[in-house]
């Protein structure tokens, strides 16, 4: 049951969100697209309450959204300018170094892992390739690849993602 | 002062879009190419629709709340979210797709995920 309400509550408001400025009856939403909204969020909370939320409600916390929304905003945004900034001076200069390295950020849920990987992606020269799903290590394709960074395996965390597992393990788990 | 700021925003999300581009000709192989055209393409497109976000604020803020200007605003921040979630996870499938039907990558100097799968791990079971 609490599955239900809470699937239905987000699609209530992600209708809402996409319905913005339909009237002025209820601030800028009409109460036509309220009652089809209302409608429309408990079919979809029938069908995916189970698809949606897995097995906790973690994420429930607004906390940890407040969280998502600073690391969004400071590191990750400060990271992902580097990122950007390496990949152009790559792409005019042609300098690269790649290879593939598997790290472990000894995250243990999926939603962790997801969130880390996703990060990766989107910052300095690292592209997560593949996943060992047992023991949550991501295999990461790095274009500038350090020699410090190959002498043990798994190789460091440090030098491929940064603080991430860190802010990843306050948002995620 | 705020149109200046749109400018801005418009002219670095322009120029990340191009050097994408640029790194789609110039790298070796899938893998750096899908580099530049993930990374620079989102933060080209970031900066692009925090253009239109601030356009879409502005004429909010000029023509009054319930002027049917808000639509713009919200709409670009779903969609700035989806680019966000979907470019690294259409990049994570190519990227393994290509790892997966034997595409190595070039010039590399280590590489971790197929010293594994030769051992046997690394590869999911079914």
């Amino acid at each position: 049951m609490k599955k239900f309400i809470v699937a239905t509550v987000i699609g209530f408001l992600v209708y809402l969100l996409l319905t913005t400025s339909s009237g002025n009856d209820f601030f800028i939403w009409s109460y036509s697209e309220i009652v089809v909204g209302i409608i429309f969020a408990i079919i979809v909370g029938i069908i995916v309450r189970n698809v949606f939320i897995k097995d906790n409600f973690r994420m429930l916390n607004p906390v940890r959204w407040l969280v998502l929304l600073v690391y969004l905003i400071g590191p990750f945004f400060i990271s992902m300018a580097r990122a950007n900034l390496d990949v152009a001076y790559r792409v005019i200069t042609g300098r690269i170094n790649p290879g593939i390295v598997k790290i472990d950020p000894k995250l243990k849920t999926d939603l962790g892992v997801t969130m880390l990987a996703n990060s990766i992606t989107l910052t300095p020269g690292t592209l997560s390739v593949d996943v060992d799903e047992d023991k949550n290590q991501l295999y990461i394709h790095w274009i500038n690849v350090k020699e410090d960074a190959l002498k043990k395996k798994p190789r460091d965390c440090k030098y491929v993602c940064g603080g991430f597992p860190k802010w990843v393990r306050r948002i995620a788990e | 002062m705020i149109e200046i700021i749109i400018y801005v925003f418009l002219g670095i999300g322009v120029f990340f879009n191009l050097l994408a581009s640029f790194g789609l000709i110039r790298f070796p192989d899938v893998y750096t190419r899908l580099h530049a055209g993930t990374k620079c393409t989102t933060f080209g497109s970031i900066f692009l629709s925090l253009a239109v976000i601030m356009y879409g604020l502005r004429l909010w803020y000029l023509e009054g709340f319930n002027s049917g200007n808000s639509v713009l605003v919200i709409h670009t921040i779903i969609a700035l979210i989806c680019i966000l979630v979907t470019n690294p996870t259409g990049a994570h499938a190519i990227a393994r797709a290509a790892h997966r039907s034997g595409v190595m990558p070039a010039k590399a100097v280590v590489d971790d995920l197929k010293d594994d799968r030769k051992k046997g791990r690394g590869r999911k079971k079914k």
